[in-house]
């Protein structure tokens, strides 16, 4: 199961050009770490604010009357942040730089969203 | 819910220390983070708010070693006890494998405590668990302000209001100079983990 994901994401995205991928859950949980080592980027603590972040937005959508926001993007000066849902449970952030258009990454998102759920959720 | 990575052998859970606002949950981490050897803690994780509150949650991951063949890595949150911050309190507690109940002994916070336990089982409950069923453990703070003018509850009372029907383990605390604080995060590790043990790693094994 591990793998398989693992392979989806570094052919899509890794391959893309995409510095970092991980894939929580949205207890804040690292099921799949891709890209950048350990001594580069604290996942865990990465893991537990995007966790918390996207339930945080979740609750801002509700005050405004949605359900739910599925995507949310952060653009720095040499990198950029993208988180998305996946199925009901799982949460997709990807890290690049500018040498990556955020169009590409998103495609590349959407294509794969729907394999990952398979695989995480059945 | 606890992670168990089979291929990595690891085992990660997840403590969240729970109670009223200023009882002390955050002077809990931060005194395990500073005692603590670097090898076996990662970073203290804050999110940094002006004042001494907690407004969305700290969090500290330590190794505990290995069991079987595991590494055992656990996460420590704490929740912000604001009343006001009910809906960060229950984000956090999701997927959570094990409890640390922190009650404040000042008098005026007796009530406090009490409702700070119920929102606790009521939160769970949405996320289906039951906290008669979890790995729980209570902690009396500030057990230094007993010798002081400061009225507060003695640990009769404090077992009364909050413990008489869980009947769960708890220890006298001065989390500010470390008192009950190891022993606290020895307890629940041990719980949470024998919990997650029995309940995923035997079956999957």
């Amino acid at each position: 199961m591990l793998e398989k994901s693992k392979n989806i994401l570094v052919n899509s995205l890794i391959n893309a050009g995409v510095r970092t991928v991980l894939l929580i859950d949205s207890a804040g949980n690292i099921l799949v770490n891709l890209g950048q080592t350990a001594d580069e980027i604290d996942a865990i603590s990465l893991a537990a604010l995007a966790a918390a972040n996207l339930g945080a937005t979740a609750q801002i959508a509700k005050l405004i009357g949605e359900d739910d926001f599925t995507l949310l993007f952060h653009k720095g000066k040499n990198g950029n942040i993208n988180f998305g849902r996946i199925g009901n449970d799982l949460i997709l952030i990807t890290i690049f730089g500018e040498d990556v258009s955020l169009g590409l990454v998103r495609c590349r998102i959407t294509d794969i969203s729907e394999s990952l759920r398979i695989i995480f959720e059945g | 819910m606890a992670l168990i990575d089979l291929s990595k052998k690891e085992v990660h859970c997840k403590i969240v220390y729970y109670g009223a606002g200023r009882c002390g949950k955050t002077t809990n981490l931060l005194y395990i983070y500073n005692a603590m050897n670097t090898k076996n803690r990662g970073k203290m994780l804050t999110i940094d708010t002006k004042g001494d509150r907690t407004l969305f949650f700290d969090l500290l991951p330590l190794n505990l070693g290995k069991i079987s063949g595991f590494d055992i890595r656990i996460q420590l949150y704490t929740v912000p006890g604001q009343v006001m911050y009910a809906a960060t309190r229950k984000l956090v507690l999701k997927g959570v494998d094990g409890i640390v109940f922190v009650a404040d002994p000042l008098r005026v916070r007796k009530e406090r405590n009490k409702e700070s336990l119920e929102d606790l089982r009521k939160n769970l409950k949405d996320y289906h668990l039951n906290l008669d069923e979890m790995p729980l453990v209570m902690q009396y703070n500030k057990r230094d302000l007993a010798d002081t003018p400061i009225p507060t509850l003695t640990i009769a009372e404090l077992e009364d209001d909050l413990n008489k029907e869980l009947k769960r383990k708890y220890f006298e605390a001065i989390a500010i100079k470390g008192n009950g604080v190891f022993e606290t995060l020895k307890e629940i590790s041990k719980q949470t983990v024998h919990q997650v043990a029995v309940k995923h790693l035997l079956t999957t094994l």
